[in-house]
């Protein structure tokens, strides 16, 4: 089955796994986008799909767009002025590209966590609560318990549950993009978006992350933008290789680190370039 | 090693070394000399006068003894209002620019202009405002001297509210956006609160820049003899007793003027130091 091809006349170059998503609901369906950074074309008419409950990686050389496709998904660019997205992001078969939609609502749904670790310049507690009162009329109860819930969720709690009214930026670089990681998953999103979530820490927090990652695909969608090919092989059920603005290849990711079907699929996983 | 040391190559760095270092302090010096004679000059001149009478004696007559107290409260009226008036403005134009305009042409045309007037001789400040304020309302008086120091206070901190919210990482707005925070909140609750600190020492700077302010006040408050909260009549402020009591032929004028400057020098002072050491607290 050829899903992307057959409503794409023009993206041959998709090669989607012969096994591995046959049944699978699409939470996400990419068509035909297209971005641009002003008059310079980041994406090459992209046709992909994201399966519900399963983590996506997006891996590739440095400029071949993954990191601009992941900003597409939740509208981000939005905030730029000069970058524009043509095409369709059927989200829940809805288009996030059509005009007239809630950002601000959409991104609820759709959370995202950066490259760097951003907690806001409040306390603990309040990074985490400052999201759930924009949408929610809540007690302080429940408040407090979606707190907790929260940061239980990103394997946080036992390190801060004393330390509640500290800054946020009292915390160590790990531990920082585990609160972020809690303040994204309690606005309640049905997708994650990972930019790179790794990049600045070290190893020990790393496989925290990348354990939490695991677990969280239970209840979300996840999307996850890499340069470490292990953590994509490590973390992901499929990965896409993007090189140059166009979608290479995307399969199981078991099968395509064994047997990728393009010659530059192999180049970039065995590290000949990239 | 030896061998190193007798290189003429570096013998010569080490000359030159030794030869900008000498100007670099002297040229140190120098500066910070002027300072220190300045301070001392006042210090020595000021504060054989300042004694409790200063704070509770409004300004007297020729030849008797008196205070500078409505000369302070006039300042303090002035000035408070003035950052009343300046503050919300300032503020919001540095938000334009940094959060809303940043791309756009308008902002590098305020830009622009803000640094002008940021520049502006205050003596042509007075003038404007005597214009717009002082020549309708037929005379001299608190509110036009709080508008004219207002003038002042403005483009500073349209200044400081644009850096400091340039130094707030664009990663925390997309963060704020990620969560679905709208633009405006994400300003108010994210943005200023990452840069309050700088933003609460441009304001600090610009009390410490209008208290000293002498020019503007002239044209437009003028001063006044007795105590007045009257913001409609003419005002007294320290500037301006300074000025009218140091060029007096009276011993006792211009020893409150003397005590008047150092009063001024060493609240800018304390302000530059106090708004110093929030920005060091910030980081």
């Amino acid at each position: 089955m050829d899903m992307a091809a057959a409503t794409a006349p023009g993206s041959s170059l998709v090669m989607h796994a012969a096994v591995g998503t046959e049944g699978l609901p699409a939470k996400i369906s990419i068509r035909n986008l297209e971005f641009f950074y002003g008059e310079s074309r980041a994406l090459k008419g992209l046709n992909l799909s994201l399966y519900a409950n399963k983590t996506t990686a997006f891996i590739g050389p440095s400029g071949c767009g993954k990191s601009t496709l992941l900003r597409v998904l939740n509208r981000m660019y939005d905030l730029y002025p000069g970058q524009r997205a043509t095409g369709e992001v059927l989200f829940d078969g809805e288009n996030l590209l059509a005009p007239g939609q809630d950002i601000n609502l959409l991104r609820a749904r759709i959370g995202m966590v950066f490259q760097k670790p951003t907690p806001f310049p409040m306390t603990i507690y309040e990074n985490i609560a400052f999201g759930i009162r924009l949408y929610e009329k809540i007690s302080r109860a429940d408040l407090d318990a979606r707190v907790e819930s929260s940061l239980r969720r990103a394997a946080l709690w036992e390190e801060v549950k004393d330390k509640l009214n500290a800054s946020g930026l009292s915390l160590s670089g790990g531990q920082q993009q585990r609160l972020c990681i809690a303040r994204t998953v309690a606005v309640k999103p049905e997708v994650i978006l990972f930019d790179e979530p790794c990049s600045a820490l070290d190893p020990i927090s790393t496989a925290k992350i990348e354990e939490l990652i695991d677990e969280m695909k239970k209840d979300y969608t996840i999307v996850i933008v890499t340069h470490n090919m292990q953590q994509a092989a490590r973390v992901s059920d499929f990965t896409a290789f993007m090189y140059l603005g166009d979608l290479i290849e995307f399969d199981a990711t078991a099968t395509l680190f064994t047997t990728p079907k393009d010659k530059r699929t192999q180049a970039y996983i065995t590290g000949r370039f990239g | 090693m030896a061998s190193f040391a007798s290189n003429p190559l570096y013998a010569r760095r080490r000359r030159s070394d030794v030869v900008s270092k000498v100007l670099a302090y002297s040229a140190t010096a120098f500066g910070l000399g002027w300072l220190v004679l300045i301070l001392g000059v006042l210090l020595y001149n000021g504060l054989g006068g300042l004694t409790l009478d200063v704070f509770t004696h409004d300004t007297p007559p020729p030849g008797s003894d008196g205070g500078l107290l409505n000369a302070i409260v006039g300042s303090l009226i002035m000035t408070i209002l003035a950052v009343i008036i300046g503050t919300p403005v300032g503020v919001l134009a540095g938000t334009y620019m940094a959060e809303y305009g940043r791309h756009d042409k308008l902002s590098s045309v305020v830009r622009f202009i803000n640094d002008i007037l940021l520049s502006a001789p205050s003596i042509v400040v007075g003038l404007f405002v005597y214009q717009i304020v002082v020549a309708p309302m037929g005379h001299f008086s608190g509110y036009a001297g709080a508008v004219s120091l207002a003038v002042l206070v403005i483009p500073v901190v349209v200044r400081t509210t644009e850096d400091m919210l340039m130094l707030v990482p664009d990663t925390m707005r997309e963060a704020a956006a990620s969560i679905g925070l709208p633009r405006a909140h994400m300003i108010v609750r994210i943005a200023y609160r990452a840069a309050r600190a700088g933003i609460v020492t441009g304001i600090l700077l610009a009390i410490a820049r209008v208290s000293g302010e002498t020019a503007p006040l002239l044209f437009t408050a003028l001063n006044n003899q007795f105590f007045s909260v009257n913001m409609n009549a003419p005002m007294p402020s320290l500037p301006v007793v300074i000025f009218q009591f140091a060029l007096s032929p009276y011993e006792e004028w211009q020893r409150l003027a003397w005590t008047g400057a150092l009063l001024i020098t060493v609240t800018v002072l304390a302000l530059s130091i106090l708004a110093r050491s929030l920005t060091a607290a910030r980081k």
